[in-house]
Formats: C-alpha cells, sequence, structure tokens
C-alpha cells in the first residue's frame, strides 16, 4: 500500500515513536492523532492525560478540542488542573509530551507567543497554555510540526517552551527536569540531537524524501546522520485505524 | 442575570469568567456586553471566544491569560486586531502558562502572598511579565520561579447544579472553578439547574463551592453554550468552527453581537432563536455514574 499522505506518514511516524511510554501528555491536532493511533496499535497500555484534567482517558469519538466532553466520560480520572498540573505534571510522573510550535530553532526551543517584535507582533500566536512546563516537566518531548522554513528557523522570535536552549549543557543548568527534546517528527523525516551539542540532525528520512528537499525547509545548514536511515512506510493495519476509526472526515491525515 | 450583573461587575473591575471548554458562562459575558460594562481586566486561562466578543464589543482594557486561542480552530481575532492593529482599542496583555494561572488563582484562593512553582525555566515569558519573579529557597534549593496571588473582583461560575443558597455542585473538567472562586472578592454561581438542598447534601462529595463565597445565584439554562455542560449539552463545535470566519471583519462581527447579544434581552431569547435543532444536535446521550453508599448514622 504506497498511496497514503504525507500527514498520514507524519501521524504513524509519531504514534510508532511512543512504543515504550506509559504515561502520555497529549496535546491537541496531530498530538492527540498520534497518541490515539499508538493505543490501538504500538502501546495498548498507554495513559493518556490532557491538561484539562483527564487522566486514563478512552475517548470515543476523536476529540476536537483537549476539553472535549468525550474525554470525561470513561475516563480513569477526573481532577481540578491544580492536581494535574502540579501533581502529575510537575511531579515529573509523565513520561513523553507531545508539542507543536509556529517556530523551533536548532536546539528544539519552541516559540508559540509572537511572530515579530514581543510588544509590537506582526502576528499574535496563542502563547504557551501547557506547553512550556510540559517541555520542561515530561521526561521527553516529541515534537510534532511540518517542516518550512518560516518555521524551522535560525533564531526564534520568542523562546516559549525551552528546548535545550544554547545548547551542550545548557538545559541542564536549568536544574532538575525532563530530558528534553528527543525527537521532532515532521512530515519528510524524523530529526534527533546530538548527545553532546543537543543540535538537531536528520536521522531517518521518509520513502521518497531526499536530504536537498528537507535541507531546503530548514533555515540552516543541517546536519544529517552518518547512518540515515528510512522509516517503513504506513501499514495496511495503521492506515485503516487512521482512516476508518479515528479521522473519517480526514480533517487531519489530508 | 441582569440584577446580578448590573449589582456586581462595575467598570474597572478585574473579573474572571472561568471553565476550562466546559462551563464557560457566555450569558454572563453577553449580559456584561449588554450593559455596556468598560475597562474590564479580564482573568481566564483562556480567553475563548467569550472575551474575544467581549474585547470587540469594547469592554475590555487588559487580559490576563496563559492561551489565546479559539480551542482546535486557530485564532481569536478580534483580540488580534486589538493586539497587532489597536481595533477598537490597545488591548493590554499579561500573560502566563497555564501552571502560571492555576498558581496566581490559588494564592489568591489561599490568602498567600506568592506561590512557588517550577516552570518558566529557560523561557522569555519572565522577561516579558515582571510579575513573575525569582526567590530564593530558604532551605537551599536554589532559585525559584513565583507568581502573585490574583483576586479578581468578580468571579463569574457556571455548574451543573445549585441549591438556593448557592452551594455548587460540578462533575466533569473542573478546570479552576473552584480556584477562582475562592481568590474572587464577590463569587456569581450561574446553574444549569436550581435543586433542592436535600440533593445537594445527598451527595457532599461534589460540592465544589459553598454558599458562603456566593454573591447571588442565577438559574441560566443552556447559558453556556457554544461551550458545554457535561451531561447537559455538547459542545458545539460548529458555532467555534464559524466564529472563525465571523470574526474575521469587524463588520461581520458588530452584525453578530448585533442579532445574537444586543439585539436579545437575555439568555431564554437567545436559546429560542438558536431553535431547537441545535439543541437537538447537542443532546448527549446518558452515561450515568455508579452509585455510592456514604451510610446512615443515627
Amino acid at each position: 500500500m504506497n498511496d497514503y499522505t504525507a500527514s498520514e506518514m507524519m501521524i504513524v511516524a509519531a504514534a510508532r515513536a511512543l512504543a515504550d511510554a506509559r504515561v502520555v501528555f497529549v496535546g491537541i491536532g496531530l498530538p492527540n492523532i498520534a497518541c490515539n493511533l499508538a493505543q490501538r496499535t504500538v502501546a495498548p497500555h498507554l495513559e493518556l492525560i490532557y491538561e484539562s484534567g483527564v487522566y486514563g482517558a478512552r475517548p470515543a469519538r476523536l476529540p476536537l478540542s483537549i476539553g472535549d466532553p468525550c474525554l470525561v466520560s470513561g475516563a480513569v480520572g477526573v481532577m481540578p488542573m491544580s492536581h494535574l498540573l502540579q501533581y502529575y505534571l510537575q511531579r515529573g510522573l509523565i513520561d513523553v509530551g507531545l508539542l507543536g510550535a509556529a517556530q523551533i530553532d536548532r536546539y528544539g526551543n519552541l516559540n508559540t507567543t509572537v511572530i515579530g517584535d514581543y510588544y509590537r507582533p506582526q502576528v499574535r500566536l496563542p502563547g504557551s497554555g501547557g506547553a512550556c512546563e510540559i517541555a520542561l516537566m515530561c521526561r521527553r518531548v516529541l515534537i510534532i510540526t511540518r517542516l518550512s522554513r518560516r518555521t524551522f528557523v535560525e533564531k526564534l522570535d520568542f523562546v516559549t517552551s525551552p528546548g535545550f536552549l544554547e545548547g551542550g549543557d545548557a538545559r541542564a543548568r536549568l536544574g532538575c527536569y525532563g530530558e528534553g527534546p528527543a525527537a521532532v517528527i515532521t512530515d519528510m523525516g524524523i530529526f534527533r540531537f546530538d548527545r553532546v551539542t543537543h543540535e538537531m540532525f536528520l536521522a531517518s528520512l521518509y520513502p521518497g524524501c531526499t536530504v536537498e528537499r528537507v535541507q531546503e525547509q530548514v533555515g540552516w545548514p543541517l546536519r544529517v546522520a552518518d547512518g540515515l536511515d528510512t522509516v517503513a512506510p504506513p501499514a495496511e493495519k495503521e492506515l485503516r485505524i487512521l482512516r476508518q476509526e479515528l479521522d473519517p472526515a480526514g480533517r487531519l491525515r489530508m | 442575570m441582569r440584577e446580578a450583573i448590573a449589582a456586581l461587575v462595575h467598570d474597572g473591575d478585574c473579573v474572571a469568567i472561568e471553565g476550562f471548554t466546559h462551563l464557560i458562562c457566555f450569558a454572563a459575558g453577553h449580559e456584561i456586553i449588554r450593559q455596556r460594562k468598560r475597562d474590564l481586566v479580564l482573568c481566564r486561562l483562556t480567553p475563548d471566544l467569550i472575551y474575544d466578543q467581549m474585547v470587540a464589543a469594547g469592554c475590555a482594557r487588559k487580559l490576563i491569560f496563559s492561551y489565546l486561542g479559539n480551542p482546535g480552530v486557530g485564532s481569536l481575532h478580534a483580540v488580534r486586531r486589538a493586539v497587532e492593529q489597536g481595533i477598537p482599542a490597545p488591548l493590554e496583555l499579561e500573560e502566563y502558562t497555564h501552571l502560571g494561572m492555576v498558581a496566581r488563582y490559588i494564592a489568591g484562593a489561599a490568602g498567600l502572598p506568592f506561590y512557588p512553582l517550577r516552570t518558566f525555566a529557560g523561557s522569555d515569558l519572565p522577561r516579558v511579565n515582571p510579575r513573575i519573579r525569582q526567590v530564593e529557597d530558604p532551605y537551599g534549593s536554589g532559585a525559584v520561579f513565583v507568581v502573585p496571588p490574583l483576586n479578581p473582583d468578580v468571579a463569574i461560575i457556571h455548574v451543573q447544579r445549585a441549591d438556593a443558597e448557592g452551594n455548587a455542585q460540578i462533575w466533569g473538567l473542573l478546570g479552576v472553578q473552584v480556584e477562582a472562586a475562592f481568590a474572587a472578592k464577590h463569587v456569581i454561581v450561574v446553574a444549569e439547574e436550581i435543586v433542592d438542598e436535600a440533593v445537594i447534601r445527598a451527595d457532599p462529595n461534589r460540592t465544589v463551592i459553598p454558599n458562603l463565597i456566593v454573591d447571588a445565584v442565577v438559574h441560566e439554562p443552556f447559558g453556556a453554550h457554544p461551550s458545554y455542560v457535561q451531561g447537559y449539552y455538547d459542545r458545539d463545535t460548529e458555532a467555534y468552527i464559524a466564529w472563525d470566519t465571523i470574526s474575521r471583519e469587524s463588520g461581520t462581527l458588530q452584525q453578530w453581537l448585533d442579532a445574537w447579544v444586543y439585539g436579545l434581552s437575555g439568555r431564554a431569547e437567545y436559546v429560542e432563536k438558536l431553535g431547537s435543532q441545535v439543541w437537538q444536535r447537542l443532546k448527549p446521550g446518558d452515561a450515568w455514574s455508579g452509585q455510592v453508599n456514604y451510610g446512615r448514622y443515627c
């Protein structure tokens, strides 16, 4: 089966990255559908946790927002946001957080606050929500975003959610937080981070994509892994669940 | 609702209409617009459509918030027009993260001078918000971020049911309803149903707001639309998507305010105007909780 969209490949790659996770902090949009796919494939015991105050959600429909009522019915637990953000997230009980961004730099720092100057913004974006604490406090972070020169920039206009800051040991110096970004999952391939410099490098390509095409969408000279590999295309089962159960209207996978 | 807003919300007040996706009291926001309140400081984690409408109507001078978007859809266009172009008037922003806002309400509710938290490290937020500060941990762990209390003049809290005294019960997402209510100087409880005190007493674990802190109780069925009330009506996703188009231009937005806010006397007319087809579409099926035995001790 080779008729799939770039978005479907991206969602499948993100779901596979959750194979060893037990508790995942879910954001809305692509992260949400990826987590729900993971729960139905590689991670049947995955507990979905939503910042709205839900632990162990098992939504009967694809939730449109992180506060959807379908997340409550049938969940393991529902609690005030103050409990969830302090006792689950700040306490360090969550394995993986998934985040998107309007801008990302080579060290996995994320901007969701403004494009342009903070006080005279060209575009006022939503701001942090829970992203800053998710980026700091989950044991590791997966970033899901489409490749584009507008997104993958040399320098962020604003650091909303820290990745590895200026690289090296800058994040470690912040104190006792999670490990930071583990991967950036895009619509052409997957990036990982160097263990010492913490600079992003291209680790895997999707079938049919090339390093040159990825570089065109990245605003700095891209580092590429020596053993660059190719990701297996979506399996029939992954596509069937995605198309028939999770997103029949095709809102997210097109 | 008219009397409660007239008595408790004044020009220049700091107002919190809370509710995280769930239980957002649009009926109160619309009444504030109708009464043409001005210069309000509006607090909410997620300003949502309700504050977009209030900003467009010229009620607000400032937002205190953590996520400024139309959830699952995109931007809040009226807020963006105010921030990016000063239309209809400039809007001051004071922003935190969700945990930062929660911490401000906790400090306000608990009567504390500040509240420590571990977010903000490495972020630019403390650089643009001087209220986010650091203090030295007196027990030796180093510097820790703190935020000050948030004590709104009035909090408007939508709930499933309350008794006539304002003892209120919520189920489903609790958001920061409790923290915001205890932090506020005055509280308006808006309930889908007013029930007998015995109903509240039969299930005391579900009571989140006591009559002790409540100044006014308003019975306003369907008062949270287009947000939702767990077990009563679903979130009107179509309305959230439609708002994206309506709010892109000041003109269409003002027409919407004329038709759905200024042109109506209150929520009862809104419910009727929306029509039974919409309410049928939003009616959920049943999923009753199990019952627990509280025991009889006499």
